[in-house]
């Protein structure tokens, strides 16, 4: 039931994004609908929630972390909710007149709708993580909303602002939600509620406190975070109505209230909440006074208000709890039909200029009357439903609720800052509707259309009715809300107009005509329109922020990077390694590692000789990689087939085979791309090479022995420790035969036990294919390698010399008779391929090894006959390989879900065939057959890529076009 | 036997990881090779040394590691050079685009202001 309030905002945003834009009428009607269908459910459900129910809705979403979807509708809740759902009805219903033509109405309503749905998410959620991830849905949509007009600067400022400011603040509040969570142990608000002593005894209580008051008052725009409010009435009307009403800065005040029961009440509270409240109201009352804009003077107004209420908050008495509550009602009303208003006034005369503005009660006598009539209830004159809250919050500012400073001088503060209110209310009604007639104004002045004005006048209707009966209106509503905020604390208080003559009445009286009087003093300073208030115009926040932004994210992070990063990957890898290292080297250091002792015993003089030639090839092979590339790729191999020779000698068949095969293919390779690379010729060295140099060459030297010092002593501690008989080795060498059906174990784990990462390698395998064959389809080689090679060029002197050869015999005699044994060779690499690749479930062999085999059959010929040669006589389609070999694999393991097992069962039996034997016939086989087809495919299209650009390189050269550039791909 | 394995490993990570911190793209390519023998025989040393241990088990019989060699580096290892394989086609590619764009096989894409 609850879930209907998320999912129809949101669901309706999704569909009014497609609506036609020129369909103003209808995607507003829908958009209401949806407004009104919530409105009307959450009425629905109120019976349920005044007798102190709880409505939850549940969904488990990472339960394991504490993380449920949850929804909890109590009666504060509900009170917000109705507050959202019907103030949002009526910004629908406005906004169809208000917004133009040429706006993209779609858009705006889609964004409206999933506005309220993220606000509604905000007051309905049951856990605090939800929370603030509806919390955040609001900063995101809010910014998206404000910068609505996005061809404005303005309102592009206005939303970077408002979403930096709210999006910092909520971070800030993610984090103490989470040391929340931590200290009740669990994330749901109804075990929150129930834990208040728990979180005000934490250890942690006032970084809590900081950090969740951080997220709400930055929400709710409290000094000195309150400037992101002004700047955000860029956006459209309709917005900042609904955006300073019902939601949004009440988000933060929802906040305050929602946890007030479980943080109120400290010390620290008090203070920061106060101050910052206490702050708020008198500024904002008093910079709202200076405002030339009708707007500007609104968002003050708000700001000043938001502060009223959270100094209400600050008390941690329960009837200032209750008046806050209470006046989160009232200031919604008046001020949503407020910003109607002015945006009436707006639509209708073109300009928000209080300076232009007079005189416009003679051409719009029903605006003016309602917005009066708000203004009034705004500065709280009595009979209106301010008046009401703010004797509530004069009492309770009377009462001394902790003797200090900040206590006392609350009720003075109150005074003025209500002073300041009615004088800006004044202001805005004395400016805009009195006064000689306008001039040059941008547009006639006239009443809006009917509708358009409905629902101010339904708001200022609810302000007269609440302020005259609140008892008989408002009270049950609000009874229900404080109820379930302060369950059995619950004061008793009285709703009624009349309370006889009291302290609040008086400063009620002395802030009424103080304020008027203020404003008739101020009246000639006003009237030189200088925008902003005396002196604190110089102090602007958005200079501030502009500032601070700009240091932090331009200045600094510039600076850090120039003294810390680097483009050039050598210091990146130094770095690396470095700490590559440091990583390895402090597990042992902290765990406390002890040298093994050293065995000499057991020295094989013959493996002894072995590893002399391979440490000579390794060190060789690192001498000559800069000068003599060819000899060092020599060396390479050398060290290549010493670790082949080790595998075979430590019982290692598997690894032996497919070492040499792909050492064999590895050399090929980089033999083909040799030939692309500069030419560098070794200088003889000079002694003096400078000291740079020579300090970079040590401590690079210095690091590698670190590095192969520290792989070396690892390797040697473990490979003297005791074997440890129990390992998952043992379960695989148990069950190789038994389940898997082979008795070749790495082969059976290959492709049975873990043929599932095996498909994720060959998969691998498969992308590294293809993107070196299209990175080499664009390959530009370098002007200087594009010359035919030295070697051909001195055969084909050698031909041009002797007059009884052609050019190019040379070329085509060159090992001649290597290369007929190598043509001849190819039966019988096919044969070793078959063979390995048979034999591989039960004996040293498999589809890796035998793949490799058979694409080394496949160079040796284009060694022999050169490409043109081959490709006349055989083609290969690697890509058909490749793409035949992983749907192979593929298809055995959804194969095994036919026979209802999980991906990738085998099922293993042994097939008798003529003459071959025996032969193990597991449905593994068939994956490895995949694996085969696969790497053959990839190692072929690898390689033959690269031995296409010197035949690609010569054609273009003689006869361009005449060779479609598709060979490269067979 | 160990001692001498694991000289060689070291030698080879030494020169590998040396040839890494290089300015030349063949350096780097030739380094990571060297670098992962290093770690291919690294990784199958876990398995402890074992001279002429049945790698392949008996038909019908079930294995243990007392009489066998360890599979499971053998399979780790043996997906490692194939992998390894890969990583040097595509590395070798990428220094020859790398080459054709920029015109020096410089790791940095560029020549340094001053030859090293």
């Amino acid at each position: 039931m609850l879930s209907v309030f998320i999912v129809a905002p949101f669901g309706g945003s999704l569909i009014a994004i497609f609506f036609p834009s020129d369909q103003r009428g209808a995607t507003a009607w829908f958009a209401g609908a949806i407004a009104l269908v919530c409105f009307l459910l959450t009425a629905g459900l109120y019976p349920f929630v005044a007798t102190g129910g709880v409505l939850r809705f549940e969904l488990d979403w990472v339960p394991e972390l504490g993380l449920n979807f949850t929804l909890r509708l109590d009666g504060f809740a509900w009170l917000f909710s109705a507050l959202i759902t019907a103030i949002g009805f009526l910004v629908v219903l406005y906004a169809r007149y208000y917004m133009a033509d040429e706006d993209p109405v779609p858009r705006f309503f889609a964004l409206f709708l999933a506005f309220m749905g993220s606000m509604l998410g905000v007051v309905l959620s049951g856990n605090l993580i939800l929370l603030a991830v509806f919390w955040e849905l609001t900063s995101i949509v809010s910014f998206l909303l404000i910068g609505y007009w996005h061809h404005n600067a303005h309102a592009r400022d206005g939303a970077r602002i408002a979403l930096t400011m709210t999006g910092m603040g909520g971070l800030a509040m993610l984090v103490g939600l989470l040391l929340i969570g931590r200290a009740v142990g669990s994330y749901d608000l109804d075990a929150v509620l129930a834990s208040g002593d728990a979180i005000r005894s934490d250890p942690l209580y006032n970084v809590i406190l900081v950090l969740v008051l951080l997220g709400a008052l930055t929400k709710s725009a409290q000094f000195p975070f309150h400037f992101w409010l002004p700047h955000a009435m860029a956006a459209p009307t309709p917005v900042s109505a609904y955006l300073h009403s019902a939601t949004m800065v009440k988000a933060g005040v929802f906040l305050l209230a929602r946890l007030w029961p479980v943080m109120a009440g400290t010390e620290a509270w008090f203070w920061i909440v106060g101050l910052a409240g206490l702050t708020t109201l008198l500024l904002g009352a008093y910079f709202a006074i200076f405002q030339q804009d009708l707007k500007g003077l609104l968002a003050y107004s708000t700001i000043s208000h938001l502060g009223l209420i959270t100094v209400l908050l600050s008390l941690g008495s329960p009837l200032a709890a209750v008046a806050a509550v209470f006046h989160i009602v009232n200031h919604a009303t008046f001020k949503a039909s407020l910003f109607m208003a002015a945006g009436i006034i707006d639509h209708e005369t073109g300009t928000r200029d209080m300076r232009r503005l007079s005189g416009l009660f003679r051409y719009m006598p029903i605006t003016a009357t309602l917005a009066m009539v708000a203004s009034a209830a705004m500065a709280g004159v009595p009979l209106l439903n301010g008046f009401l809250s703010k004797e509530m919050f004069f009492a309770e500012a009377i009462e001394t609720h902790l003797v200090n400073a900040l206590d006392t001088t609350t009720p003075y503060v109150a005074t003025i800052a209500s002073m300041f209110a009615v004088t800006y209310s004044l202001r805005f009604i004395h400016s805009v509707f009195y006064g000689p007639l306008p001039f040059d104004l941008p547009k006639k002045p006239h009443e809006p259309p009917r509708w358009m004005r409905a629902p101010v006048d339904f708001l200022v209707l609810a302000c007269l009715v609440v302020g005259i009966i609140p008892a008989q209106t408002i009270g049950p509503f609000l009874h229900t809300a404080v109820v379930s905020i302060l369950r059995e604390d619950t004061p008793s208080y009285s709703l009624a107009v009349w309370h006889g003559l009291n302290i609040p009445l008086i400063m009620s009286f002395v802030a009424l005509s103080g304020g008027i009087g203020l404003y008739f003093l101020m009246r000639s300073y006003l009237a030189t329109g200088i925008e902003g208030p005396p002196v604190f115009r110089l102090l602007q926040g958005q200079r501030i922020f502009e500032r601070v932004l700009v240091t932090l994210s331009w200045k600094w992070a510039r600076s850090l990077e120039q003294s810390l990063g680097t483009r050039r990957l050598q210091p990146q890898m130094r770095l690396l390694i470095f700490l590559a290292l440091a990583a390895g080297a402090l597990p042992l250091a902290v765990g406390g590692y002890q040298l093994p002792p050293l065995l000499i015993r057991g020295i094989d003089p013959a493996f002894a000789l072995l590893w002399g030639t391979g440490i000579a090839c390794a060190v060789g092979s690192a001498l000559l990689a800069k000068f003599h590339r060819l000899a060092s790729l020599v060396l390479l191999g050398g060290a290549g087939l010493v670790t082949c020779l080790t595998f075979v000698w430590l019982s290692a068949p598997d690894l032996a085979v497919t070492q040499l095969l792909v050492e064999i293919v590895t050399t090929v390779l980089i033999l083909l791309g040799l030939r692309w690379l500069p030419k560098r010729i070794e200088e003889p060295e000079t002694a003096d090479i400078p000291l740079k140099i020579r300090f970079r060459r040590l401590r690079d030297f210095l690091l590698a022995t670190l590095a192969g010092g520290g792989v070396a002593l690892v390797a040697y501690t473990v490979m003297t420790r005791p074997l440890v008989p129990e390992t998952i080795a043992s379960y695989f060498l148990a069950q190789a035969y038994h389940e898997g059906g082979g008795t070749n174990v790495v082969n059976v784990i290959l492709v049975d036990f873990r043929g599932f990462d095996t498909l994720g390698e060959i998969a691998v395998l498969c992308i590294v294919a293809l993107t070196v064959f299209a990175l080499l389809l664009r390959f530009r080689p370098h002007p200087d390698s594009l010359e035919t090679p030295e070697q051909q060029r001195v055969q084909n002197a050698y031909d041009d010399d002797h007059p009884e050869r052609a050019e190019g015999d040379s070329v085509a005699e060159y090992l001649h008779i290597p290369s007929v044994i190598m043509r001849w060779m190819f039966p019988v690499t096919g044969m070793l391929a078959a063979y390995l690749f048979l034999r591989g479930h039960d004996l040293p062999g498999g589809g890796f090894a035998a793949g490799i085999a058979m694409s080394i059959g496949f160079i040796l010929q284009y060694m022999s006959g050169g490409t043109r040669w081959v490709e006349e006589r055989l083609r290969i389609h690697p890509l058909r390989w490749m793409s035949i070999g992983l749907l192979i694999a593929l298809a055995t393991g959804v194969g095994s879900w036919l026979f209802g097992y999980p991906f990738l069962t085998s099922r293993a039996e042994y097939a008798s065939l003529p003459i071959i034997g025996k032969v193990p016939l597991a449905s593994a086989i068939l994956f490895d057959l995949g694996v085969f087809s696969l790497v053959l495919g990839a190692t072929v299209l690898m390689l033959i890529a690269l031995a296409h650009q010197s035949v690609r390189r010569a054609a273009r050269a003689h006869m361009r076009a005449a060779r479609p550039e598709r060979e490269a791909a067979q | 036997m160990e001692l001498i394995l694991s000289a060689g490993i070291g030698a080879l990570a030494a020169s590998g990881v040396y040839l890494l911190l290089r300015p030349r793209t063949y350096q780097v390519i030739i380094g990571l090779s060297l670098l992962s023998y290093a770690v291919n025989l690294f990784i199958f040393s876990m398995g402890r040394l074992r001279v002429n241990a049945p790698p392949v088990l008996d038909p019908g019989g079930a294995g243990d590691l007392w009489r066998y060699t360890d599979p499971v580096p053998q399979a780790l290892v043996l997906t490692a050079i194939v992998i390894g394989f890969a990583m040097t086609a595509l590395f070798l590619v990428v220094l020859l685009a790398s080459r054709g764009f920029t015109g020096t096989d410089h790791v940095d894409g560029r020549e340094p202001p001053r030859g090293d």
